[in-house]
């Protein structure tokens, strides 16, 4: 049993959900009781999705477990193939039905449908919601896909035009659906093919055409890797390492991507669109030097902004974490590398001790890290999920690419004091308005004004006062006052506060 | 009709019975999320999967403005292994809890779905952890899981759990006013009864748990809120007698709700017209401005919190709404039958059921405002229609007179933005 105020994972039936909602023709029927149902607003309320996820729930009850859940759950995959029509399903379990041991994989396979059926079987009391997207993109990859695996000793082919798949991008990822646009127009200037994204987008006979390609492209290592990993073996076709993420990946990544495709001649100027280097360089940027940083992210977006944040903007790394322990060993070695002792936990709390005891200046991490930093009065840019719904801009806001490392500029820089601004502040530091707790001018919070001459409140009142909301105190006080004079009332009372609160309702 | 207009219709539609098929609607756990801000000295821990963690801090939104008075015991394949290590993990768990949080006087051992399926007895484990930790902390069991308890039936368990260690109350004529109330809303009604000379007047939950009130033959009970069978059972059981009475939202409900009480309490009616009137008269006045956006315009509820019959009643009463599908996780017909009778005979009351089937209606009904859940919202918002999401109604002060604008306000906010927007 482990206490837990936060999760930075959900539960891996989760991971499904994103891997399911990322693709077309595919549904979910997801053996669950009712409450499981709340996945759904991650998507439409977060991600801001204006369809519900394909998914379906068996949303059993108490009174249903001593009769027959295993037929329960059959007929909620034929009245969900019935009504939905999808081109092919995905079965499983939650952790409660997982208890149940009904094997929703194997009743489904009993039903006869006219589509192909996966079932995943996502261990929910050892697993979380990465390795489920992982797991599950890699049982969709395999049961569309293995009917076409050549023969063992089959020498691949170079296609006529360089190709490659692109895996990884999920519903709900952080910036995925940009990463994803950057990186394709990053590809195609390569004049590398992209054959197949998935699983965002991809329909499942997409996925049986995976082995065409020459390469695979993986984004994200935490939800592809498993499925690079097969078709690699499979299909002989090798994968990417890199992670673009910044200026020196995505050189890095480009270079990688070229050997694979056998391109020689890259563009002189395929860089063109790169601000990041000269913006580091300008001389406003002197006062980003040795800014202290700490980073807790997923594995992949930690050793990326790490890299970043010390070589490409001259940050200095006083934390490097992930609660991504499947990647706890290359978070490690990264964490060496920048001589940081790597903290690897899924327990928030001490991310918070972490964070505390270092009192850094900027703090790159997740919605909880920016929850810990506006606590502390720190500056801080979300870089990994778990995100929040600001996190999915109405704008094109890639991480990855050129464009992405841009966008990292832009996001880490801005939370801070602007370069003169910095340099005014030091150099006024005696006047009373300025002194150390003032806040980056354009980062500055209103203040309602006081109503002058403000009429005496009575006791009653005041205690009446202290019960509203405090995000709405401000107001109700000045409505009050502003009425109690309007009125030439001398003492605000309970009556007078409600009197105001019914008047400028109207 | 009487003064405030609540007399009327005798025929109660009859309510449909549930139809089989997906359920959408929160599991009880949710309730933690308004109980923990309620009750100041008590902490709820779950015992449960990682899915249950999740779902309270998606439920939430996340708002960690301190550290939340709420955490889940995350169950792993060694406590599903054996019974007895669980209880040892549990009590473990506890134990650190404690420690760090020592300011916690009463603690809830939250049941779940793995936990109820796995026979986990928390009721024993909170026996045995409440004399480890007397006096400083008392331990009480309740299951807020899927399996057993929808949405807001969190909250009537919870209240329900709390019960059998309610002193004994001797007094005649003791009012407890029962449901989780923001403390600005009790602030009124407990200044309403006091006017009306009412008293005592305590309420449950109460806002520190040394505040419980007592129970006895002598106490009458009055519901706040429209989910609590079971809290009202065991109080009942206690010897305490519950007033019939609509539910206080909107001035009519406020005043139904409050005339109920001053009739069990015999007291005169030209005493209630002269401390309830103004109060009544302005929230009415407050209301006239949405009443005038809201009239005529045709409102369908998802099955969600409970609230959805006393919500029906004052939208379609007193903002001329008129409802056209009035679903709900489930009708408690001796409850809601002060409420039933106050809706329009022609009214549609639908137990919660398959929620495909009621999307179909929705598309078909084609309302000009839909009351939903968050996973509804914004793909019925795509299709083109208006959406309140019902979460809200929970999370904000919608009881009594001085709230019924704000509770008309959530119903009109939708529809102004939709007019206003040109984009
Ligand atoms: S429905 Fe059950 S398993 Fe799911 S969150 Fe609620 S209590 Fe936990
Ligand atoms: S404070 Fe911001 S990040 Fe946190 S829950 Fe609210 S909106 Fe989301």
């Amino acid at each position: 049993m482990q206490l837990s105020m936060w999760t930075y994972e959900g539960p891996p039936h989760i991971g499904a959900m994103r891997v399911a909602t990322a693709m077309r023709g595919l549904h979910y029927v997801l053996h669950a009781p009712q409450g499981d149902t709340y996945a759904d607003l991650l998507f439409t309320m977060i991600e801001r999705a204006p369809t519900r996820p394909p998914v379906s729930y068996t949303s059993f009850q108490a009174r249903d477990l001593g009769g027959d859940t295993a037929e329960l759950f059959k007929d909620a995959v034929r009245v969900a193939y019935a009504r939905f029509r999808p081109e092919a399903m995905l079965v499983g379990a939650s952790c409660t039905a997982e208890l149940l041991q009904d094997d929703p994989g194997g009743l489904a396979r009993t039903l006869g449908l006219p589509v192909p059926v996966v079932g995943v079987e996502l261990p929910a009391y050892q697993k979380k919601e990465n390795w489920g997207a992982a797991e599950t993109f890699y049982r969709l990859v395999r049961g569309f896909a293995a009917a076409r695996v050549p023969p063992p000793g089959t020498v691949r082919a170079r296609n006529a035009v360089p190709s490659c798949n692109i895996l990884g991008p999920t519903a709900l990822g952080f910036r995925h659906r940009d990463d994803l646009a950057e990186i394709r127009r990053l590809l195609a200037r390569l004049g590398i093919e992209v054959r197949v994204v998935a699983p965002l987008g991809a329909r499942p006979g997409d996925l049986a055409r995976l082995g065409e390609a020459d390469f695979n492209v993986v984004l994200y290592p935490e939800i592809a890797e498993t499925a690079a990993g097969w078709l690699q073996r499979a299909f002989g076709q090798p994968c990417t390492k890199t992670v673009p993420i910044g200026v020196g990946a995505t050189r890095d990544f480009i270079a990688e991507v070229a050997g694979l495709a056998g391109i020689t001649d890259i563009a002189s100027d395929i860089d063109e669109q790169c601000r990041l280097s000269w913006y580091a360089r300008s001389v406003d940027s002197t006062y980003l030097t040795g800014k202290r940083v700490f980073i807790f992210a997923d594995a992949t977006h930690a050793i990326a902004a790490a890299r970043v944040a010390a070589d490409e903007l001259g940050f200095r790394i006083v934390g490097l974490g992930t609660y991504s322990r499947e990647q706890a060993r290359a978070v490690r070695e990264a964490a060496a590398r920048h001589g940081v002792e790597a903290l690897i936990t899924d327990d928030y709390l001490e991310v918070e001790a972490a964070i505390t005891a270092v009192q850094p200046e900027l703090v790159l991490g997740t919605q909880m890290e920016r929850h810990i930093a506006k606590r502390l009065g720190l500056a801080c840019a979300v870089i990994s999920a778990p995100a929040h719904v600001q996190d999915f801009p109405a704008r094109t806001a890639p991480q990855m690419g050129f464009e992405g490392a841009n966008v990292l500029f832009d996001a880490w820089v801005h939370p801070l004091m602007m370069g003169l601004e910095e340099h005014l502040l030091a150099m006024f530091r005696d006047d009373f308005e300025f002194g150390a707790a003032a806040a980056p001018s354009h980062l500055g919070a209103a203040v309602a004004a006081p109503v002058p001459a403000a009429p005496a409140w009575h006791e009653a009142a005041t205690r009446e006062l202290s019960k509203i909301p405090f995000f709405v105190r401000t107001k109700a006080r000045r409505n009050a006052e502003l009425y109690a004079i309007e009125r030439g009332v001398g003492e605000v009372t309970v009556e007078t506060l409600y009197e105001a609160k019914a008047h400028y309702a109207r | 009709m009487s003064p405030d207009g609540v007399a009327g219709c005798i025929e109660a539609p009859s309510p449909v019975a549930p139809a089989r098929g997906q359920r959408e609607v929160f599991c009880g756990l949710t309730g933690i999320v308004w109980l923990h801000r309620k009750m100041q000295d008590a902490f709820f821990l779950v015992v449960g999967s990682r899915t249950c963690a999740h779902l309270i801090q998606s439920a939430a939104g996340v708002m960690i403005f301190a550290e939340p008075r709420f955490a889940t015991a995350i169950m792993d394949e060694r406590d599903l292994a054996g019974l007895a290590d669980a209880h040892d993990e549990l009590d473990r768990v506890v134990a650190a809890l404690l420690a760090r949080r020592p300011q916690i006087r009463l603690l809830f051992l939250v049941g779940s779905c793995p936990s109820e399926v796995i026979k986990l007895d928390l009721s024993r484990a909170a026996q045995r952890l409440s004399r480890t930790h007397a006096p400083d902390v008392r331990v009480l069991a309740y299951s807020g899981s899927g399996i057993e308890t929808t949405f807001t039936q969190g909250e009537d368990a919870c209240l329900a759990a709390m019960v059998p260690g309610l002193a004994r109350e001797d007094a005649q004529d003791a009012l407890l006013v029962v449901g989780a109330l923001p403390d600005i809303v009790e602030a009124q009604f407990a200044r309403l009864f006091e006017a009306l000379d009412i008293g005592p007047v305590r309420f449950l939950p109460p806002r520190a748990s040394r505040e419980l009130p007592g129970v006895g033959p002598g106490t009458r009970m009055l519901l706040a809120q429209p989910f609590l069978a079971e809290t009202a059972r065991l109080l009942q059981a206690r010897g305490a007698m519950r007033i019939a009475a609509p539910f206080p939202f909107g001035a009519q409900g406020t005043s139904a709700w409050l005339r109920a009480a001053a009739a069990s309490f015999g007291v005169a009616d030209a005493r209630v017209d002269a401390v309830i009137g103004p109060a009544h008269a302005r929230a009415v006045a407050a209301l006239a401005r949405h009443r005038e956006a809201l009239s005529g315009k045709r409102i369908f509820f998802f099955p969600d919190s409970q609230l959805e019959i006393p919500l029906a009643r004052f939208v379609a009463r007193e903002l001329g709404m008129i409802p056209v599908e009035i679903g709900t996780p489930y009708v408690h017909r001796a409850h809601m039958e002060p409420e039933l009778a106050l809706l329009p005979p022609d009214a549609r009351v639908v137990e919660a059921g398959d929620v495909e089937a009621q999307l179909d209606r929705v598309r078909a009904a084609r309302p000009d405002l839909t009351v939903c859940g968050l996973g509804l919202a914004n793909p019925l918002e795509a299709e083109g229609l208006a959406t309140k999401w019902s979460i809200e109604l929970l999370f904000s002060p919608v009881h009594g007179y001085e709230q019924a604008a704000d509770l008309a306000g959530l119903f009109a906010r939708a529809l102004a933005r939709r007019a206003m927007l040109r984009v």
